[in-house]
Formats: C-alpha cells, structure tokens, sequence
C-alpha cells in the first residue's frame, strides 16, 4: 500500500536519509528505531507526503506522489491513519471535535457519526474527556485522542510517530494493546520508537519485524531484540 | 440570480466547518468597518454620477431644440426690424415656433438681478426672439446669413456654444463618479485580500493540521471566505443605510444650484445602492478565495 523505493532525502542540502526501501503490506507490523535524529519521523513523513523525497520514488495506494495534485495528496492521506509525534491538535476545540475532524474535512455527516465516534472514544478510554480542550488533556491522553483520530476514517495504513514518548510503562502497554487490535483487524501498521521494552512487549504478540535507521540507511534489526 | 445562489449557500454556511479556524476578535470588526465606509463612500459617488447623469440629460433636452435671437437696434427701428426677424424665421425650414418676448418677462428674467422695479421700457435692452426648432433641426448658418440680411442688429444663438461644454462638464462628473466607485471597489478588495493575508498568517497552524488531516485546500480557503464575504455584506448594509440616511437628509438647495441641489436620489435611483451589500459580498469572495488559495499552496 505504500511503497518507497530507493527514496533519498536531505534537508537544504544535508543529506538524512539515502537509499531507502520499504513496503508496507496489509496486515503487516513494522518497527522503526534508531536514535534521536537519525530520521525516524521524516521516513513517516516520506509515507504520508508531507514530504516529497529529493530522490527515489514514492507509491501510495498505487499512486505515483510524483504526479499527485494538492487535492489528490489530501484524499490519499484520509486514507493513511497518522499519529503525530507532537499529536497536531486544534487546540481550540475540544477533543471530540479534534478527533471527528478527519470526518469534517472529508466531507462526511459528522453528526450521522456520532454513535462511532463515541464507540472510538470509549475504546482509547476517553469517554469522560469529550469536551476537554487539548492543552487541558495529559500527554497519555492526548497520545490515545490522537490515535482515536488517526483510525476515526478507518484506514489502512496507521503511522505512529513515538505513540508513547511521554506516557508511563503501563500507559505504553495499553497503546500498545490498541495498536496490536488494529494490526488484527488487518491494518497495516508503522510505529517508530526507541522504547526497546515496547518493542519486546509487542512481539510476544504479533509477529512484528523491527527495522532501524543507521547511517542513513534502513536496515533490518531484531537478532538483538 | 441563479448565480447568487451559491453566494446564499455559502453565506448559511456550516458552523461545524466555520469553527475550525479560532474566532478573530477585535479584526472582524475592522473588516466590518471597511467595508461600512466603503459602502457610505459609494452610496454619495452613487448620489453624483447619477446626479451629474441627470443634469447632462436635462441640459441636453431642455436646450437642444430651443435658440434665441437677440435683436439691438435704434428706438425706432426696433419694432419693425423684430417684425422682419419673425418673418424670415417663419420662412426657415426646421424652426418650428418663433416668439417675441414681452416687456413683463423680460422684467421677470432680470429682476433677480436688479428688483422689481427696473424701468425696462427706458433701457436699452435687446429684444429676445424665441425660437423653437422642430425635431430635424435648422441650419443655423443659413440662418445667420438671412437675418444678416434683413436685420443688421440680431444675433443667433443656438445655445450650442455654451450648452456643449456643460453637457461635457457633467458628463466628465459622471465619468468621475464612476471612478471614483471603481476605486473605492478596488481599495476594498486591497483591504480584504490584505486582512485575508493577516488571517491565514496567523492562522498558519490551524491550516498544516487540516492539510494533515486531509482537508482540501478548497475546503480551508471555505473557511475564511465564509468570514470574511459575511462581514463584507453585514459592514456594506450598514454603510449603505448610513449613506442613504445621509443623502436622504441633504438640505434641498433650490433648482438654480446646479449639480449640489440635484445631488441625491429620485424615484428608482433609490433601489441602485441597494445592490452595495451583495457587490462588496463578492468582491470579498473574490479577494478572499484568490489570497488564499494563493497563500495555501505554498503550505504542503
Ligand atoms: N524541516 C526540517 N528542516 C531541516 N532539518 C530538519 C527538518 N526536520 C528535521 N530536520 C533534521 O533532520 C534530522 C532528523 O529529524 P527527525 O525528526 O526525522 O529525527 P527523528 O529520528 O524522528 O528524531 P526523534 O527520535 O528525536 O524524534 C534532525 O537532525 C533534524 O534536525
Ligand atoms: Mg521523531
């Protein structure tokens, strides 16, 4: 479903990444680690097109990015489930809206939803918190409204960027747990972390394979693991 | 009116969708404000290009078939050199009436100018001969050269002289009026499209989310279009009514001011500032769907 073949990029001439495959399959569980800064965020990127890669090409549902339109990369995300590292909330509006959101801008009856998104909200444990505006959330649950916004169009594909930087072990475990759900429903997932205990706890459970970024490469890890 | 429809639906707009860009405080109001001066501007520009209209058209009804002929001459010629006037002027093609003015109106034109009691019958006044010409028109160099003939002392004047320059000078006032509206629209849409500009600026967080969570950029630019087209049409009504009450209330100068006392609106011309609120609406839309459809696509 998505597809990056040979990709490269650099920032302003600083080249971060190079020579870069990767295809996400259905129902595949992916891990990617490597250290602060080695790129880990701007590879997810690369998979939603919020950048464009300098070299190499990427496929998304298919489609060549090279030759996506503005509106064409707006309907091509509704269908890739994203969790932001920083979350990327409205912070003027409450949560509910925030997570619905994806609906609004697909054009879709938000209103006609509602039994959803109260379903979605009460799987991520947020029932309680409908109307709390973002900065008033604590960052394990902010973590779990991003991912109830990121699967709230039910896509294929989620990308999850540090789904659990700030929260707890036991917080961890239960994003986790919510993650593992969805890859047995058959969606594609791809979590970049440097929790190595998550990774651990996530293969007693799934059969996931670990990928790292090293020198700008991607190489495949998991002997260690 | 079919093409207003969108306008209307876009103005209902959708809450839900409106609400995903902050409310703006205090700048609305400055939107709002523009918008009000610009329609009060445009309401007196409207007030004398239609005023100046009105006068060009006057002047050219009134006076385009009407020409005078002005007799001096010696106490005792006087009488028999008018009767040979209106004789060749009875025998001109294309003068449809001629008429002596008489001693009374001659008295009643001058006496504005030196009260009523002027001895007209002891000055050396110049006969007036009216003459009205029929639809064709007359030759009024023939003419000339005929009343040169027969009467050495009379003049014709065919009012072209001085009635042309008016009539451009009013048309000229016309024509500024129209620039100057011309103007004001354009400043307007200057002013939304820079506010728009502000708008997405500071909105520039708002806007990466959206694009994030897909939306089109049709879709955001919706959102401040919706904004900004609503106070553009709730500012113009307002400047408009004020303008109308303004023009309404302008003190009425009799007939011989010219161009300031004709100033307002008659019958239906009072309908034509009514179209005020609807033009700013779109020119808000215009201004702010190009601004920001510009603005978003340098965001990814
Ligand atoms: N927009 C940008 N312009 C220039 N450099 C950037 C930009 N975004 C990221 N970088 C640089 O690219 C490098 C990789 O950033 P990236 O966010 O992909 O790292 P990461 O692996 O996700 O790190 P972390 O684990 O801390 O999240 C960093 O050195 C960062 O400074
Ligand atoms: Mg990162």
């Amino acid at each position: 479903m998505i597809e990056l073949e040979d990709v490269s990029h650099s920032y302003c001439g600083a080249q971060l990444l190079s020579g870069i495959s990767l295809r996400l399959q259905p129902g595949s569980f992916h891990f990617l680690t490597g250290p602060s800064g080695a790129g880990k965020t701007t590879l997810l990127k690369l998979c939603y097109a919020e950048l464009r890669p300098t070299r190499g090409r990427v496929r998304l549902f298919g489609a060549e990015l090279a030759g996506m339109d503005r509106d064409a990369v707006a309907r091509t995300r509704r269908r890739i489930g994203v969790v932001h590292q920083d979350c990327q909330f409205l912070d003027h509006l409450p949560l509910a809206e925030n997570v619905s959101l994806p609906l609004l801008v697909a054009g879709r009856d938000v209103a006609a939803e509602a039994e959803n998104l109260r379903e979605l909200l009460a799987w991520v444990g947020l029932q309680a918190q409908t109307d709390a505006l973002p900065p008033q959330l604590s960052g394990g649950e902010r973590q779990r409204a991003a991912l109830a916004r990121a699967v709230i169009m039910d896509p294929d594909v989620i990308l999850a960027d540090e789904p659990t930087g700030n929260v707890d072990w036991e917080m961890s475990l239960r994003i986790l747990q919510l993650l593992v759900e969805l890859n047995r429903m058959g969606k594609a997932i791809l979590v970049a972390t440097h929790d190595l205990n998550l990774i651990r706890a996530a293969k007693a459970q799934v059969a996931a394979r670990v990928l790292r970024i090293k020198e700008q490469q991607l190489q495949q890890a998991g002997a260690e693991l | 009116m079919r093409r207003l429809a969108p306008l209307a639906a876009l103005l209902a707009g959708d809450a839900r969708a409106d609400r995903v860009v902050p409310p703006s405080g205090f700048t609305a109001q400055l939107t709002r404000f523009t918008a009000g001066a610009m329609a009060f501007l445009t309401v007196f520009a409207l007030a004398l290009s239609l005023a100046a209209g009105r006068l060009a058209d006057h002047w050219d009804e009134a006076l385009a078939r009407t020409a005078t002929v002005r007799l001096s001459a010696a106490e005792g010629q006087m009488a028999a050199q008018t009767e040979a006037i209106l004789e060749v002027l009875r025998t001109t093609p294309g003068v449809a009436a001629a008429r002596a003015i008489t001693d009374e109106e001659q008295r009643a034109l001058l006496e504005p100018w030196f009260g009523p009691d002027l001895p007209v019958d002891t000055l050396p006044l110049p006969r007036l001969i009216e003459v009205t010409e029929t639809e064709a028109g007359m030759d009024a160099e023939a003419l000339r050269f005929r009343l040169a003939g027969e009467a050495p002392g009379a003049v014709l004047d065919d009012h072209s002289r001085w009635r042309r320059p008016l009539i451009e000078a009013a048309g000229r006032l016309r024509l500024l009026g129209w620039l100057a509206i011309g103007l004001i629209g354009a400043a307007m849409a200057a002013m939304i499209a820079l506010s728009a500009h502000a708008a997405l600026a500071a909105n520039a967080r708002v806007i990466a989310v959206l694009r994030l969570v897909g939306a089109r950029d049709a879709f955001i630019a919706r959102a401040f279009v919706r904004r900004f087209t609503r106070r553009a049409l709730e500012g113009a009504a307002a400047g408009m009514a004020l303008g109308m009450l303004a023009v309404a209330l302008l003190p009425r100068a009799d007939a011989a001011a010219g161009v300031l006392a004709g100033l307002g609106f008659r019958g239906t011309d009072w309908l034509v500032p009514l179209l005020l609120p609807p033009i700013s609406a779109a020119v808000a839309l215009a201004a702010t769907r190009i601004t920001a459809m510009r603005v978003l696509k340098g965001i990814t």
